[in-house]
């Protein structure tokens, strides 16, 4: 009875009895959820545009990360000042590497495997994931690093709210981390929807044999994509690593990205945002309420859990369509 | 020249069943199973069985269980590491339960341990296919990760959260724990990894197998004749898993000799699923094929610099590593995709009618 | 041309009866309202333009599809819903529109699979492959044999069904429904994309399947010469209805099918 009250009633009572802590609580799950759903927006560009599931997606966010805040010291080592010139010829410059990346990833790896079966691209990302972190660690060493964060101007503190008789925190990067996403997200959904070159992607991703055979170049297609895909892990790297320090742990907090996929769909844009708040509050909401009862850190199996049994009851997604399978 | 299969003809369907239908091939097993237990443990050194042999079969015995999964089945498997970890705490707990009873006997018996836990997460395949069911795997595999470290009584509550493995005998001699030595934990090792492999082309080359097969080229046509395909799915997660399961078991208890839950992490199933891929799907040769390339591979590599008598520091070597195996996997898909299974069938295919192209 | 004596003796016996089987996909009507029954012996054909509901029905019949109004009703047994392998365990075999081979795998593994609910001796023998699971692989193996032999693809035994052409993967195909021993035999547009020769092959295979081993064959073709020669009788679809129901030359002159094929101004 005990364990039942603890599972059924408590939790509730704490939610009503101490409302700003509930309402913290969300608000930690939608800033994480929207970082998971950043990454999981890079995979679903890449797979509404190429059918290629990139599992070096998270790994390409370290790397922007990493790429960024390397060619910031070695701008301030060359004498560039003062700080902000160096962190923003230091971001162009990241952008450029990862055009320089998307061209090369289109020439050596997803060029010579067109129409193979989705799996031999999936490893082949997988590979590219090696080749990152491998690649990273060679140039930028391997321990970890902080993120530039005056110089680029980025807020910083947090503002606090007064609600129900406590209050709440918000740190101001998280706010504006929310905004920048938001418009992202805008910009990529009308792009895709209403442009030519979206039009071209959405082919693209149906039958690569179909898109080749109505003149569409594969080839710029997936070189626009990966770029994007690109931009958006650079976003997501510099945000994340205003949080925490650059390092190769966030593989792991990128694998997060496929139970949000999962939710929302792997051709979704809002799916990949929705699910990716879901699983942000609901991790954080679990962890905070329910995790005592377990033994704290089920934060790392909850949301594949939550992913899983949703599965069983809407094989297609969230916003996925329904399957009507034929022979 | 030699590769002929001129005049080997078959007069009944149980020689034309077999798995070398032809002697040269037959002759070449028997060469290899002669290697391995003649030649190997007479000429190696401690090194050779200690850090080379008894993983790289270790590794062999898991790539083959995720095989079954992903090669025959066509179950795309993400949790092989968790699966692994529970075969090897299951051994763990038994051997410390019943310590009299021989530790080959709860080797074998934890991979039930890991089949049983591999068919309970197996139960969504059902319902979810493709890249879906990969997460549900990592849901397994985050899941058991987890456990690993947050029950105690899992590694009897030891203060390092390690399992510590005991000594055990088998007729007297030593076989696990420090004083076993390589060459007798080779054999074991051999032993089990050479049966197991028996058992498993004997078991995908008869009904089971097609029927794997069948739930993986064409789920719907398979159904269509009979196949039923979450019972078929199942039996596949629970062989996989048991394979796993031993494999795991065997990694603790016959070559780390102690271990924690971070063995069997994420990045273990990711190393394991390599090896399968560039070893080749749907092929038990392809399985050992990968596991040597990516098992052995980095351990030359890392040899190599000191040989040549170049200085290069040793993370430098780890971050090289990286790089060379992810350039690798990308090479290997590109020129074929099918694995090094595939590249030999090939070559033997020219070998046959050499010397003249086909 | 068989006779007609033989052939009342065989159709005695309805072996499956369709009754006001309605089926939809949200809003669109796939099948709506159609009766007809499969006698014992028979080849029955149903045809219809594209989109008539061909495939749909064959899905129903084997249980592909669940049919939301009608009775099915299978050996003097009803059933409205029913799992495909039930379906296929009950003795109903099928090919595919497209063609639905195990790509990965050898003709004779293809075939060998379509053995599997034959095949009862379990996992343990399974694992040792000696005793009665080799007794057991030979046994069907010889079957399987005399399959490959009636269907003379010896010479692709060992090949991976996806590297044979088109017309050799149906016949294939036919081999793995034949290899169920089927007491209903669906074929869904057997001879689709095909030369003259191979659809004559073709022809000949179904023919002799129903008279050397008397299965009952239901077929699909929108090609009506050939349809019309191999079946005793034809059920015509077009738009999920059924417009026709009869012996070929019944249907030939059909006023309702002829407005289908050739199409009226409305």
């Amino acid at each position: 009875m005990d364990l039942l009250y603890k599972i059924f009633i408590d939790p509730f009572v704490q939610m009503g009895t101490s409302p700003d802590l509930l309402v913290q609580t969300l608000w930690e799950g939608l800033v994480a959820g929207v970082l998971y759903a950043l990454i999981a927006l890079g995979f679903v560009l890449i797979f509404k545009a190429s059918g290629v599931f990139n599992f070096a997606q998270g790994i390409m966010v370290v790397f922007a990360a990493l790429t960024f805040v390397g060619l910031y010291q070695v701008l301030r080592g060359w004498g560039v000042s003062p700080g902000d010139v160096a962190a923003y010829c230091a971001l162009a410059l990241t952008i450029l590497v990862m055009l320089g990346l998307a061209y090369g990833v289109e020439r050596l790896v997803l060029k010579p495997l067109v129409n193979q079966p989705d799996i031999i691209l999936f490893m082949a990302t997988f590979g590219l994931t090696y080749f990152l972190i491998g690649v990273g660690e060679l140039v930028f060493g391997g321990s970890p690093k902080t993120m530039v964060i005056e110089d680029l101007h980025l807020p910083r503190g947090a503002v606090e709210f007064k609600i129900f008789g406590g209050f709440v925190s918000l740190q101001k990067i998280d706010i504006a981390a929310t905004v920048i996403a938001s418009l992202m997200v805008a910009a990529l959904a009308v792009f895709f929807q209403k442009t030519r070159i979206g039009r071209a992607l959405r082919a693209v991703a149906d039958s690569h044999k179909a898109a080749l055979s109505v003149g569409i170049s594969l080839e710029q297609i997936w070189v626009i994509v990966w770029f994007a895909a690109g931009i958006v892990a650079l976003a997501t790297g510099i945000r994340w690593g205003a949080k925490s320090e650059v390092s190769f742990a966030l593989q792991i907090i990128a694998l997060k990205a496929l139970p949000v996929l999962i939710l929302g769909g792997f051709t979704s844009i809002p799916g990949a945002i929705v699910g990716g708040i879901i699983i942000g509050v609901g991790e954080k909401i679990g962890e905070f309420y329910w995790g005592p009862l377990l033994g704290s850190g089920i934060e790392s199996w909850l949301a594949y859990v939550i992913a899983l049994v949703f599965l069983l009851f809407r094989p297609q997604g969230l916003f996925g369509e329904r399957i009507i399978e034929r022979i | 020249m030699f590769y002929r299969e001129v005049g080997q003809y078959k007069t009944n369907y149980v020689a034309d069943q077999a798995v070398f239908p032809i002697l040269q091939d037959r002759i070449g097993l028997g060469v290899i199973l002669l290697i391995a237990f003649v030649v190997i443990p007479l000429t190696g050194d401690d090194f050779l069985l200690n850090a080379v042999m008894i993983p790289f079969l270790i590794f062999s015995l898991a790539a083959m269980g995720l095989n079954i999964l992903t090669g025959y089945t066509g179950l795309l498997s993400l949790g092989t590491g968790a699966f692994m970890g529970v075969g090897a705490f299951a051994c763990y707990k038994l051997t410390t339960i019943f310590p009299n009873v021989n530790i080959l006997i709860w080797v074998i018996c934890s991979g039930f341990f890991s089949a049983a836990v591999g068919a309970l997460f197996g139960l969504p395949s059902l319902r979810i296919k493709g890249f879906y069911l990969a997460v549900a795997t990592l849901a397994a595999q985050f899941f058991l990760d987890w456990c690993f470290i947050r029950i105690p009584w899992l590694y009897n509550y030891n203060a390092s959260g390690a399992i510590q493995v005991p000594q055990r005998m088998l007729f007297d001699i030593p076989i696990t724990g420090p004083t076993a030595t390589a060459m007798t934990r080779y054999y074991v090792v051999l032993t089990i990894v050479v049966a197991m492999t028996w058992v498993a082309s004997n078991l995908v080359r008869g009904r089971i197998g097609r029927m794997w097969m069948a739930i993986r080229d064409m789920d719907i046509a398979a159904e269509l004749i009979g196949i039923r395909p979450l019972p078929t799915k199942l039996t596949s997660f629970a062989v996989s898993s048991f394979y796993c399961g031993v494999a795991g078991a065997l990694l603790v208890f016959l070559w780390y000799g102690g271990a924690e839950a971070d063995v069997f992490n994420v990045n273990q199933s990711f190393l394991i699923l390599f090896m399968v891929i560039i070893g080749g799907l749907g092929s038990l040769l392809g399985s050992y094929l990968g596991a040597a390339l990516i098992f052995i591979l980095p351990i030359v590599l890392r040899m190599l610099p000191p040989a040549l008598g170049l200085e290069i520091r040793s993370v430098t070597v780890e971050h090289l590593t990286f790089v060379i195996i992810g350039v690798r996997i990308i090479v290997f898909l590109i020129s074929e995709p099918h694995g090094l299974a595939r590249l030999w069938q090939v070559t033997k295919q020219k070998l046959r009618v050499w010397p003249f192209p086909y | 041309m068989r006779a007609p004596s033989e052939k009342e003796a065989k159709t005695a016996e309805v072996l499956l009866a369709i009754e006001d089987v309605s089926l939809s996909f949200g809003g669109v009507k796939a099948i709506r309202g159609v009766s007809f029954d499969i006698r014992k012996g028979e080849i029955r054909a149903i045809i219809g333009p594209n989109g008539a509901g061909k495939t749909s029905m064959l899905n129903v019949i084997n249980g592909f599809y669940h049919p939301q109004e009608g009775r099915i009703t299978f050996r003097g047994e009803q059933r409205r819903a029913m799992r495909p392998y039930a379906a296929a365990q009950g003795g109903i075999a099928r090919t595919f529109q497209n063609v639905a081979l195990f790509r990965g795998m050898s003709a004779l593994d293809n075939i060998m699979a379509g053995r599997t609910l034959k095949m009862r001796k379990n996992f343990f023998w399974q694992m040792l492959r000696h005793g009665p699971a080799m007794a057991e692989e030979v046994e069907h193996r010889r079957k399987v044999e005399e399959i490959i032999d009636f269907l003379e693809i010896q010479h692709i035994r060992r090949t991976q069904v996806a590297k044979l052409p088109y017309g050799l993967q149906k016949r294939v195909e036919l081999g793995r429904a034949l290899a169920m021993d089927p007491d209903l035999l669906l074929l869904d547009e057997p001879m689709a994309g095909m030369n003259l020769e191979e659809k004559e092959d073709m022809s000949r295979f179904i023919l002799d399947v129903n008279s050397q081993y008397g299965t009952t064959i239901a077929l699909i073709g929108h090609d009506m010469g050939v349809v019309m020669d191999l079946s005793d009788r034809v059920v015509v679809l077009d738009y999920g209805r059924k417009i026709a129901d009869g012996t070929p030359e019944e249907v030939k002159s059909n006023q309702a099918v002829i407005d289908a094929y050739l199409g009226v101004a409305h």
